[in-house]
């Protein structure tokens, strides 16, 4: 069983929602749709849904044309960034509810909101009110009531965004775990692409209604095709800079010159754009590499590591490094830039060189 | 510019306060120096944003006086205390320019045009909205919205303090490192005391010198970020500071040294534990936790790619203690040995890290 979008487009009016895109997601995978607000997650999600229907192209289920089919009679869940619940429903309630649409008997209904509540550590809340829940139970009732009912399709567009930061990393931890083994398709949309990381399975990336790449997440992180999808999947962004490749030398911004590395020294001479993630430049020594120097913008000691923005001839530069490494607003900074690490990427924004 | 001081102050939102849970914000004595950058960190509903709403006026205290530069303000309203606030949802006007936008505050209070004129275009220039000062907010995105409301908060040169009440809640992982970064530049520029409240550690632990730490109306510590990270005082700020927080495994102590499963642990503090009884912890960040030969026998459970490290879950009986390890570390399969750092692993008595000799924690 899969789900197929066949070159889909959205337009609305003169604007375009999604490019023409193909994607194939197979049941029993974890998918990440990532990129920033506007990119058109929420829009693919619609289109996978039924909730919106393709401008042209085509959305195939388990082998079946299902453009013109209206999301009741697909067997889709959503779960949204609000937390959306009866008010005036129990929770078991709420859990219960699309097995009673669906007419389930009431013993099979109470086995199943009681083996979900359970997963989701919701048991002691079942005769409450959601108003009497934080919103990570909240969150979890929502969640509850789109795995009761065994859906093909699962969607969750960007679920752990209104939650507080540790509640986040909690549910972030247990959501792989509630779906694993399951018949079905998970989607989950985000902005964060250390969710994306940390979820693994899949991972689309998009940028301006385009998906830039599909793949293992992994891959698409450590491989990204273009200048875009390393830009999408960055968090802190990834330093970029014009550089000259000239034989065994590489010349940043016409100015800084390095060692081209072992990357750098397969490609032809020329003109690229360099892309390496800010923990490659470090202000230990690491790998195989060079020193530049840059005047300090900001540097940020959070306990456990110590960001450094800094200028590197014009460029705004990142450094994140592991552990305290105070440095002086003003002063010149000497970083190792962990060259074997960066990847370059030509003019239209294909990666030449670089990625492990 | 004011030092802020909140003296023995208490806040319950019941008529007739009885038992402890009555208080939203228990009793508290605080200092925040002239010109500090500091940040309120802690749970929804831990009291946070009362604290900041006594601070601002907007709430009198039950008990207990604040005072601003020595004075007492307690019944001084927000508009008396001369506070300047940013809010988690940009408070602009869409049919005004960027300009006027930022010019407001300032206009209010009768500044002269020709000194509106230059604030506006010195914190339109520090912002980098000085390229769109003629164009309407309305047109503008999220973040160029919420960046003219952290102008408007940071426009006028005479307010006590700026206060930021989850400010970047709504913004992209991007643009939240870009506005995170500048307003801490803004800090370093106009030295102004500012209180930054947020669950987000990140946000607070790169933008403040002082964070404090709160958990069901009480502080539970105020330190620098390094502070909060190598000496967690509490195993709750070991908890909500880190990502993954710090492990924290039941252990006893024999002749001061800590034993865990029956392993003998060097700590920082073992050696002090004065023995009453109470339920005993151990702390260790997974950042201070490393395979080893010997040690605590693990099973490894989970390994996640973060990027830059990976988060390792092991299991030891019903125990995990989770670990970070480099990109380019080897990560043995199946079964392993871990090892804590002695200096970075503390003994934690009914909750609070035990105290070295001379009140040392």
């Amino acid at each position: 069983m899969s789900l197929e979008l066949r070159n889909v487009t959205k337009r609305v009016g003169a604007d375009v929602h999604i490019h023409e895109t193909s994607l194939v997601f197979e049941t029993g995978t974890f998918n990440t749709l990532l990129g920033p607000t506007l990119a058109g997650k929420t829009t693919l999600m619609q289109l996978m849904a039924g909730l919106e229907r393709p401008t042209s192209g085509e959305v195939w289920f388990a082998g079946r044309n299902v453009n013109g089919v209206p999301v009741q009679k697909r067997n889709v869940a959503m779960v949204y960034q609000q937390f959306i619940n009866y008010p005036n429903l129990t929770v078991f309630e709420n859990i219960a509810s699309p097995l009673r649409v669906a007419g389930v008997a009431q013993r099979e209904i109470e086995q199943r909101v009681h083996d979900t509540a359970e997963l989701l550590r919701l048991t002691p809340m079942l005769q409450r009110a959601p108003s009497e829940l934080s919103g990570g139970q909240q969150q979890r009732t929502a969640i509850a009531r789109a795995l009761v009912k065994d859906s093909d399709l699962i969607l969750l567009d960007e679920p752990l965004a209104n939650l507080d930061y540790k509640l986040r990393e909690e549910l972030r931890d247990e959501l792989p775990k509630l779906f694993e083994g399951g018949e079905r398709i998970v989607v989950y949309a985000t902005t964060e692409p250390t969710e994306a990381l940390l979820f693994g399975g899949r991972t689309a990336t998009l940028s301006e209604g385009r998906v830039t790449q599909f793949g293992p997440t992994s891959e698409v992180y450590r491989q990204p095709a273009d200048l875009e999808t390393a830009q999408v999947f960055s968090d802190p962004p990834i330093n970029t800079a014009p550089v000259t490749k000239l034989g065994s030398e590489i010349l940043i911004g016409g100015k800084i010159k390095l060692p081209a590395g072992n990357t750098a020294a397969r490609i032809a001479d020329g003109e690229y754009t360099i892309g390496i993630r800010p923990h490659h430049v470090t202000p230990q020594a690491g790998g195989n590499g060079a020193t530049v120097e840059g005047r300090v913008l900001i540097a940020e000691l959070s306990g456990s590591e110590s960001v450094v923005h800094f200028d590197l001839n014009g460029y705004t530069w990142v450094s994140q490094s592991q552990g305290v490494h105070p440095f002086e607003i003003g002063e010149t900074a000497r970083l190792h830039v962990d060259i074997d690490r960066s990847f370059f990427f030509a003019a239209d924004g294909r990666l030449i060189a670089g990625g492990e | 510019m004011a030092a802020i001081t909140l003296k023995d102050v208490r806040h319950s939102y019941v008529a007739n306060p009885v038992v402890d849970e009555d208080w939203a914000l228990k009793r508290l004595t605080l200092e925040l120096a002239d010109g500090g950058a500091y940040a309120l960190l802690g749970p929804s509903g831990c009291g946070k944003t009362t604290l900041l709403n006594l601070i601002s006026g907007l709430l009198r205290p039950t008990e207990g006086t604040i005072l601003f530069d020595g004075l007492d303000v307690t019944d001084a309203t927000p508009e008396a205390r001369n506070i300047a606030q940013v809010f988690q949802f940009p408070v602009i006007y869409d049919t005004m320019t960027v300009y006027d936008n930022l010019a407001f505050p300032l206009r209010n209070r009768g500044v002269t045009a020709a000194d509106v004129d230059r604030r506006v275009r010195e914190i339109a220039e520090m912002l980098e909205l000085d390229d769109m000062l003629r164009r309407r907010a309305a047109g503008l995105t999220a973040d160029g919205k919420q960046k003219i409301s952290l102008g408007r908060g940071l426009v006028r040169s005479d307010v006590n303090v700026i206060m930021f009440d989850e400010p970047l809640t709504v913004i992209d992982p991007h643009l939240k490192w870009v506005l995170r970064s500048k307003l801490k530049e803004l800090h370093h520029r106009i030295r102004r005391t500012m209180i930054y409240v947020t669950h987000d550690q990140t946000e607070a632990l790169t933008f403040a010198d002082q964070v404090v730490v709160m958990n069901a109306g009480e502080i539970v510590q105020i330190g620098t970020p390094v502070d909060l990270f190598e000496r967690p005082h509490h195993t709750f700020v070991g908890h909500f500071i880190g990502s993954p927080g710090m492990n924290v495994i039941p252990c006893e102590i024999e002749e001061g040294e800590a034993i865990v499963a029956g392993h003998r642990i060097a700590t920082a503090n073992a050696a002090a534990w004065r023995g009453n009884g109470k339920a005993l912890e151990l702390g260790v960040r997974p950042e201070f936790v490393t395979f080893t030969d010997t040690g605590i026998p693990v099973d490894i459970v989970k390994v996640a790619d973060a990027g830059r490290h990976r988060i390792v879950e092991t299991r030891h009986g019903a125990m995990t203690i989770k670990m970070l390890v480099n990109e380019d570390d080897d990560i043995p399969s199946g079964k392993a040995h871990v090892a804590f750092d002695p200096s970075h692993t503390q003994v934690y008595e009914d909750g609070w890290v035990v105290e070295n000799e001379a009140g040392s924690r």
